[in-house]
């Protein structure tokens, strides 16, 4: 896929809306006049972004584990004549949000979440009954930074000046 | 934070994201039957608990060409590992950073960094500043590249 290019003001709104939309009636009329834009022009730049799948989405992000819930990272090892089959049984737990093939001996890496450990717990167990495949659970013990800090200036149209 | 019926609505009618129109707060109340002001009230108390951690724009790395994403795999000592956690979280290019069990013999490595670079090159060059960082505290590392997403649905607090 091409990277696209942003413009500008693509580049000044994903800066700005990285976070902190306000908790106003009319947030994007109040971002909209810091950044000098219409309210609507506003929110016809984030519709485009979004069609473009430059965003994967616009909205709060939960941390559900603030509620007790559980996010696990799990891998397991799969033969690849069962890829695609283990693939299936891994997804068809709604409890699995992310999963990633990798070149690994450890060959799929995914995401449990579900609201307690206790669930948790169990969708890890389903998926090793579901695939007779022993599961490597890493619970994080520790997280020390999370943040997207992604450089967004080379993302920016070179002026043609060079300057 | 203990969640109720209303805040599982409000996470389900969320999570996927805000409408974008005028009044978002007012569209997801109209939603779940309540007045806007009820949705930012609760959203409010909900980032300063910290369940939720931002709103705003989610971007794509791949679209953003962001195209190799590194998962890299540290092992480190035991006694230095929260120390040089920090410091590499702290590094621009690592978007998530955790301590994890090790799974000895098969697995080693109990320092995770997600890594992000427009090419494998990119990827590696990163993956030297984190070896130098380290230092003699680092017993070896990997980098596990994802060469398909199997699924991706976002966070979806299951149904209950």
């Amino acid at each position: 896929m091409t990277p696209l290019m942003l413009s500008p003001e693509d580049v000044r709104i994903l800066v700005r809306l990285h976070g902190g939309l306000p908790l106003s009636d009319r947030p994007f009329a109040e971002v909209g006049a810091e950044l000098g834009l219409e309210e609507d022009a506003l929110i016809e730049r984030l519709r485009a972004l979004l069609a473009q799948g430059v965003l994967t989405r616009f909205g709060p992000l939960f941390q559900i584990e603030r509620a007790g819930g559980r996010f696990v990272l799990a891998a397991l090892a799969v033969p690849e004549a069962r890829y695609e089959q283990v693939t299936a049984l891994v997804n068809s737990l709604p409890e699995v949000a992310h999963n990633y093939r990798r070149e690994h001996a450890l060959n799929m890496w995914f995401v449990v979440a579900a609201e307690s450990p206790e669930k948790t717990r169990a969708a890890l167990d389903r998926i090793e009954a579901l695939t007779d495949l022993p599961v490597f659970a890493f619970p994080k013990e520790r997280e020390f930074f999370v943040e997207l800090k992604l450089p967004l200036d080379h993302l920016r149209e070179e002026p043609p000046d060079g300057a | 934070m203990a969640l109720d019926d209303f805040d599982r609505e409000l996470i389900a009618a969320t999570q996927g994201g805000l409408p974008l129109v005028a009044r978002p707060y007012e569209a997801v109340g109209a939603m779940l039957g309540v007045p806007g002001e009820r949705v930012r009230e609760r959203l409010a108390e909900m980032l300063a608990s910290g369940l939720v951690r931002r709103i705003g724009a989610v971007p794509n790395h791949y679209r953003l060409g962001y195209t190799a994403n590194g998962m890299s795999v540290w092992d480190v000592d035991d006694a230095q590992v929260d120390a040089l956690g920090a410091r590499v979280g702290a590094l621009t290019f690592v978007s998530h950073c955790y301590r994890r069990p090790r799974h000895a013999p098969a697995w080693p490595y109990n320092l995770f960094a997600m890594l992000h670079g427009r090419s494998r090159e990119e990827v590696e060059r990163q993956a030297c500043e984190i070896a130098t960082l380290l230092g003699a505290a680092c017993a070896g590392h990997e980098i596990l590249y994802s060469t398909a997403i199997l699924k991706k649905t976002g966070l979806r607090l299951p149904e209950t």
